[in-house]
């Protein structure tokens, strides 16, 4: 191991350095500058996402465990742009009374997550695969429980570990069989050894069971909603946005580097998923009344069209994918900031309390609205064109009914985003949410989502460079 | 070299392992029960993983060694596991997953 070596792991060298140094401040702060860890933290993290987008080196270390390309550098920036939006949004969650001894622990779990996650896009092998899938699940069920006091998040945090770790002892029983009948489980080395014996595709759909666990895709999403309604609010964004984009991540690599020769298993299994996940997804979100719920089975289906764009297997489907999750992040924030915003201030969250909320809080409106039309996917925002180039990526190969269903699903989708809309702008309310003032990082937070939505809309070049850095089957 | 004990007794050994374990968090209601099925899994992933390296590619030790992480992840899960539960037990007083039901469809 020389230097060089040592900048190849740049982002996870980076971020465990900053686990450190958060547990080190942590143990020196006196119980008045507690506050200042969120500012010291967010700065920190802000440093490394920077850091993050300086050109580096490609290879591979520990004899081919560990891989860095560029699609992989391009995920975890994602992430990190991601992440540093949730940490800004949980200030004013964290600055409560009742999380003030805890702010540091909550830093050091998000950064280990991430961690996990960028240890588990590098993989090249399984077992580091795994130790990154359980290090960025383990910690998660720990923030879903963060509010000690809380009934709903008890039940969450146990709720998400007990089905986190039956989804990897699955997915863990698909990998014995790969390894039975391959011998390995270098990336590259099943590759070339995988086949349609039928031991093989046992294995492999044990494997898309565990995923589809993580990815919450259907049959595998009951856990999804509850563990979304009690998680607080900022954990759930963190849940459904870059814990959900980290497993599309590995989960597309995986499928396209380890499993290319059973292409024609997959392509069908993922057809029915997606039919069914955008399907039932849709439905369910239709008739829920809190919003936390809501957004768990709205993200459920955008994790159906997720699908319908890697199906393909090419490389405009892998680029169409990572530019998907970017455009979600963006938008998926900026709806759960305003709720955020509005559960820590008010403590609500079910739809028929924001009815009127317009003519009290105007900008967190216009904010929830540009959010909620970018993942219904109106035109001039990014959401439609992160669904127009997932549709084609699919159309390419010709699954024109697939892309019909996922087009009919859109228009559900639209309905029930626009009630939440109705509910702000049109419906009357003797009593709507009081008129107040969400704090600076809030803010800032938003403002950035709302740059983003119309940013990673109009400037094509941002396709264009994930587009040329993606790979196919 | 392998006399006794063929390789398939393994495997379904494992296999009932695995479902029983399957099995077993499905229908138990305790949720200390419902860590232990989770427990069954994982160990029977381990036996798999033993029985196919001795048996198919004992030049090579990745099986053994990744039943080892396997061991080790798991007692880490546990660990986050019981200190939920341990808190699931001071708000609901009791660990019965059937009464732990404030959210629901």
């Amino acid at each position: 191991m020389n230097l060089v070596n040592f900048s190849l792991m740049r982002h996870e060298l980076l971020l465990v350095v900053a686990a450190l140094l958060i547990l080190i401040v942590e143990i020196f702060a006196s119980s008045k500058s507690r506050k200042s860890i969120s500012l010291f933290s967010i700065v920190l993290f802000a440093v490394i996402t920077i850091v993050g987008f300086l050109p580096s080196p490609t290879g591979t270390l520990f004899g081919g465990m560990y891989e860095v390309n560029n699609t992989r550098l391009i995920m975890k920036n994602i992430l990190n742009i991601g992440s540093l939006l949730v940490l800004i949004q949980s200030v004013t969650w964290l600055n409560k009374d009742e999380n003030h001894d805890k702010i540091s622990e909550y830093f050091i779990l998000l950064v280990s997550t991430l961690i996990g996650m960028n240890f588990m896009i590098s993989a090249g092998h399984f077992l580091m695969f795994y130790l990154g899938l359980e290090l960025a699940t383990i910690p998660i069920a720990a923030l879903a429980a963060y509010e000690r006091y809380n009934n709903k998040s008890a039940e969450a945090g146990i709720k998400l570990i007990l089905i986190s770790s039956l989804s990897s002892g699955v997915l863990l029983y698909g990998l014995t069989m790969i390894y039975g009948t391959t011998g390995t489980l270098y990336f590259n080395e099943v590759a070339q050894l995988y086949g349609n014996e039928n031991l093989q595709i046992l294995g492999f759909i044990f494997f898309f069971s565990g995923m589809a666990f993580k990815i919450s895709i259907v049959p595998f999403h009951l856990w999804t909603a509850d563990v979304y309604e009690g998680a607080p609010v900022n954990i759930t964004s963190y849940l459904s946005v870059i814990s959900k984009g980290a497993a599309v991540f590995i989960f597309i690599i995986v499928l396209f580097t380890v499993f290319p020769l059973i292409i024609i298993t997959w392509q069908k299994i993922i057809y029915v998923s997606a039919v069914l996940t955008m399907t039932i997804g849709n439905l369910f979100a239709i008739r829920q009344q809190n919003l936390k719920r809501f957004l768990a089975f709205s993200s459920i289906s955008q994790a159906g069209y997720i699908l319908v764009g890697l199906i393909g297997g090419n490389q405009i489907g892998m680029a169409s994918v990572i530019y998907y999750i970017l455009v979600y992040i963006f938008s998926n924030l900026a709806v759960f900031g305003v709720v955020a915003a509005i559960s820590n201030a008010k403590g609500k969250e079910n739809i028929d309390e924001y009815n009127g909320l317009y003519k009290t809080n105007p900008g967190l409106s216009l904010v929830m609205l540009l959010g909620l039309f970018s993942l219904g996917g109106i035109p001039p925002f990014a959401g439609f064109f992160g669904k127009f180039f997932l549709f084609t990526a699919a159309a390419q190969n010709g699954y024109y009914i697939l892309v019909l269903i996922a087009v009919l699903n859109t228009i559900i989708s639209l309905y029930y985003y626009l009630l939440v809309v109705k509910a702000m702008f049109i419906n009357n309310n003797e009593a709507p949410i009081e008129k107040f003032r969400s704090d600076f990082p809030t803010r800032l937070a938003l403002g950035i989502c709302i740059a983003g939505i119309v940013i990673t809309g109009f400037a094509s070049i941002i396709f264009e460079v994930i587009k040329n850095m993606s790979f196919g089957v | 070299m392998n006399t006794g004990v063929p390789l398939i007794y393994f495997l379904i050994l494992a296999a009932i392992m695995f479902f029983a374990g399957v099995y077993g968090f499905l229908t138990r209601r305790n949720l200390i029960t419902i860590l232990m099925s989770v427990e069954l899994i994982l160990n029977s992933v381990n036996i798999n993983f033993v029985a196919y390296n001795r048996y198919l590619y004992p030049h090579k030790l990745e099986g053994f060694f990744f039943s080892l992480f396997v061991i080790a992840v798991a007692a880490s899960e546990a660990a986050v596991a019981i200190a939920i539960i341990i808190n699931i037990y001071r708000r609901f007083t009791t660990i019965n997953v059937e009464d732990v039901d404030t959210m629901r469809y």
